[in-house]
């Protein structure tokens, strides 16, 4: 396999949060220009000077990026929609910072933006894929506490996993959210209140699952002069990876598509784990941030319970993790929910966080996890993010 | 084990009914082709015609060579990997049945699926793969244990799934014929309630009377299912306390077409099977609906029975075959009406029945006992479509194989 070619020439900059709220009567168009109004507040960019826009929903039918485009004004010269919910912020990424490389555009502006209304998420989850439609939800209808329940269940039996490992994840996540203003999840969270928490599909229980909600977030992908040029801070991306449908064979899904590519992350990036000062990775349960955590090579498969264990998952612990309280407590705005682990990571190594700073931040992994077709998540993707310039 | 199943308590009359909710009902094309086998109470998955792999969730093409792929018959077994007892479900339906409890099961066929669960089986287990239909007429693979265990077809899930006769009060139509009769018996024996009899004429007697009616269980009534007035006033009777209607009426005479077959036989069959089946249908119809997950006796399931060459025609019962077939495509748009309230149309097609109305068929023919017990059967699976007999099965077999050619071999 061919190595991938480095990012030079290229910077991320301006993570912008639209603050979420649980339901939402407004559309997914609305809460894009949100994001947009925000992002042009930062940056002071109006629509024209906007050349390449990169879009994530999943409730903007009829519309795809197409219609969103002239909804909001924009004449782009590149654009991109992207599917994969969950691993959607690493994938926008790859693909608005290789167009920025090759001056198909300049300024990319990556949105990702969902509304929740009362019936969303019943209506999304009927109509979410065809194999869910013909062989999942038929099936009890719990949706993806159900699926993931399944995977929890094998996983736990498997590894010997207990809910105290989960309890210690969730527990240092609701403790991180304390100190973000727009988290959704705003008192603390016991390990007995974890442990007690009411059933919701055996062994995932209340606090294992994510509050569906309506928000959006908004990064950018230039160039260092471009950047420079509107003063923003800018991060550099050190190295990506991205793969769909891994382990087909695997019976029961116990690990994601960083297996097959770990090596090229922490090659091409020339880092190791231990050099991250903040993780972010996809959180719409615990079962999934073990399975990255031992995926992306912080320990070994099945050895996350002495890890767990053994390191302190809050902004001032060992390993920072989810430091905006991840979408277990600041909420999971549909597809933004794929993109907040990226401008959570943006904001800690350049250095304008929404609560608490983890100190001296400078190297960040960013992972990304998406779609549940049928029985397991599809796409997986990851990013090691380094600060460049802060202005 | 699974808790056996006590009869409902009596109705409170203060308290709603509960309405009867259908499982999500939007599938692929793929999914459907699925339930049409699956109706059959086969067990099918999809294979490739080029590399012979066997896939699900239903597909397009193979996921391994894309080759075209068939539905083909698959081996039964299958082990579970792991479960969850779903406790919160934004769905109608489900809501209605919590806990509910599935499983990810690997097929002996190959794949992995993820599946309903028996409460007698558990993670670790080899258990037997059934495909079945819910009630929306959608595929549903259910996972039993390999051996009957006790009180089995109690299960709560299972029962979903299934239109049990036990605890449930059952119509059956023409109780005039041996038919009607053993049906009645075999009804009774597998835990109905109770088996209202019908009878077209008070004042005639008929075979085998005061014995089925001296049947603890049986309910004689009165109804003509050729007089839209009779249907009416027994559905009006009656049609809140019936679980399941078995249609048993049949008219069978012998007659060709051009050649000594008689106009007015024709139209009685076509009254008694086909108008017949219409009056029952929209008199007991809504009154099933309104009840379809209304507790232990919840209304279940209407039972059509008729003759397997409405497919095909037959050259000595010409009329018979005729109004046979006005049947079964009636059946077809009152299936899909009651798919939408959760009510199983099932059919059980059947060869010539060993009566004085096939004295002039030589064997194999069918007894009514055969059918009686296929009826039971179809309830206890919920099978949509049964053949009964060696007749009926072999028919059924070839005109799926080639429809035409098993016209032209019936008529000659």
């Amino acid at each position: 396999m061919r190595k991938p070619a480095s990012y030079d020439g290229v910077v991320v900059c301006a993570p912008v949060t639209v603050p979420y709220v649980r339901f939402s009567p407004e559309t997914a168009h609305w809460w894009t220009g949100a994001a947009l109004f925000a992002l042009a507040e930062k940056t002071g960019l109006r629509p024209a000077d906007i050349d390449g826009f990169c879009f994530s929903s999943f409730s903007a039918q009829p519309d795809t990026v197409v219609g969103v485009v002239q909804h909001l004004g924009l004449s782009p010269r590149w654009m991109d929609h992207i599917p994969t919910g969950g691993a959607s912020g690493v994938m926008a990424l790859r693909r608005a910072a290789r167009a920025v490389q090759a001056g198909d555009a300049e300024v990319v502006a990556c949105v990702a933006a969902d509304t929740n209304q009362i019936e969303s998420f019943r209506q999304n989850l009927t109509m979410f894929s065809r194999f869910s439609q013909d062989a999942t939800y038929p099936y009890g209808f719990g949706g993806p506490n159900a699926t993931f329940a399944l995977m929890t269940d094998n996983y736990m039996r498997e590894f010997g996993v207990t809910r105290e490992t989960f309890a210690k994840l969730c527990v240092a996540q609701r403790a991180n959210a304390l100190s973000n203003p727009y988290a959704l999840m705003k008192t603390p969270l016991t390990v007995d209140q974890y442990m007690n928490a009411r059933p919701i599909s055996d062994p995932v229980h209340l606090f294992d699952c994510v509050m569906p909600c309506a928000g959006a977030e908004a990064f950018l992908v230039t160039t260092p002069e471009k950047a420079a040029e509107l003063g923003l801070s800018s991060a550099n991306i050190r190295a990506t990876i991205e793969r769909h449908n891994a382990f087909a064979e695997d019976p029961v899904q116990t690990r994601g598509g960083w297996v097959r590519d770990i090596d090229t992350l922490w090659q091409a990036a020339d880092r190791q784990p231990s050099d991250m000062d903040t993780v972010q990775v996809y959180d719409d349960y615990p079962v999934i941030v073990s399975m990255q955590l031992e995926d992306l090579g912080f320990c070994a498969k099945g050895g996350i319970a002495g890890f767990v264990a053994a390191n302190e998952f809050t902004i001032d612990g060992t390993l920072p993790l989810n430091t905006n309280g991840g979408q277990l407590s600041a909420g999971q705005a549909g597809a933004a929910g794929g993109f907040q682990n990226m401008t959570e990571a943006l904001r800690q190594i350049l250095h304008q966080p929404l609560g608490d700073q983890v100190p001296d931040a400078r190297q960040a992994l960013v992972s990304g996890f998406g779609l549940v077709n049928y029985d397991r998540g599809v796409c997986t993707g990851a990013a090691v993010l380094q600060v460049g310039d802060l202005r | 084990m699974t808790d056996p199943l006590l009869p409902p308590k009596r109705k409170d009359p203060l308290k709603n009914t509960m309405m009867g909710h259908v499982a999500p009902a939007s599938r692929s094309r793929a999914a459907k082709a699925m339930a049409a086998r699956a109706a059959q109470g086969r067990l099918v998955l999809q294979s490739c015609a080029t590399c012979a792999r066997v896939t699900y969730p239903p597909r397009d093409r193979c996921p391994t060579c894309w080759g075209p792929l068939d539905w083909t018959d698959q081996p039964t077994g299958a082990v579970v990997l792991a479960e969850t007892t779903i406790r919160a479900t934004t769905d109608k339906f489900f809501r209605d049945h919590l806990p509910w409890r599935i499983g990810t099961v690997r097929m002996d066929a190959g794949p992995t699926a993820i599946v309903h669960l028996h409460g007698d089986v558990a993670v670790g287990e080899a258990v037997e793969m059934t495909l079945k239909l819910d009630r929306g007429g959608n595929p549903a693979l259910f996972a039993l244990p390999v051996k009957e265990t006790p009180n089995m077809q109690d299960d709560p899930q299972l029962r979903v799934f299934t239109a049990s006769p036990k605890h449930r009060r059952v119509l059956v139509t023409d109780g005039r014929t041996a038919l009607g009769q053993e049906t009645a018996r075999a009804l009774l024996q597998a835990g109905a309630q109770v088996v209202f009899l019908g009878n077209s004429d008070r004042l005639m007697r008929y075979n085998g009377q005061p014995e089925i009616e001296a049947e603890a269980g049986v309910e004689p009534v009165t109804l003509r299912v050729t007089d839209s007035r009779s249907v009416q006033e027994l559905a009006a009777q009656l049609g809140g306390r019936i679980d399941v209607v078995v249609n048993t009426a049949l008219h069978t005479r012998a007659g060709t077409v051009a050649f000594g077959g008689k106009l007015t036989d024709l139209q009685e069959a076509m009254d008694v099977e086909v108008s017949g089946l219409m009056r029952l249908a929209q008199a007991f119809g809504p009154a099933l609906s309104a009840r379809s997950g209304d507790g232990v006796n919840a209304a279940a399931a209407f039972v059509d029975v008729a003759s397997i060459y409405g497919l095909t025609g037959n050259p000595g019962f010409a009329g018979m075959a005729a109004s046979a077939a006005a049947r079964m495509t009636l059946l077809h748009g009152f299936r899909h009406e009651m798919q939408q309230t959760g009510i199983r149309v099932m059919s059980i097609l059947t060869g010539p029945i060993d009566d004085g109305w096939h004295q002039s068929v030589p064997p194999p023919k069918v007894t009514p006992a055969q059918i009686a017990r296929a009826i039971v059967q179809a309830l206890e699976a919920g099978q949509e479509q049964t053949c009964v007999g060696d007749i009926a099965k072999n028919l059924m077999a070839r005109w799926q194989d080639d429809p035409l050619l098993t016209v032209r071999e019936e008529n000659q």
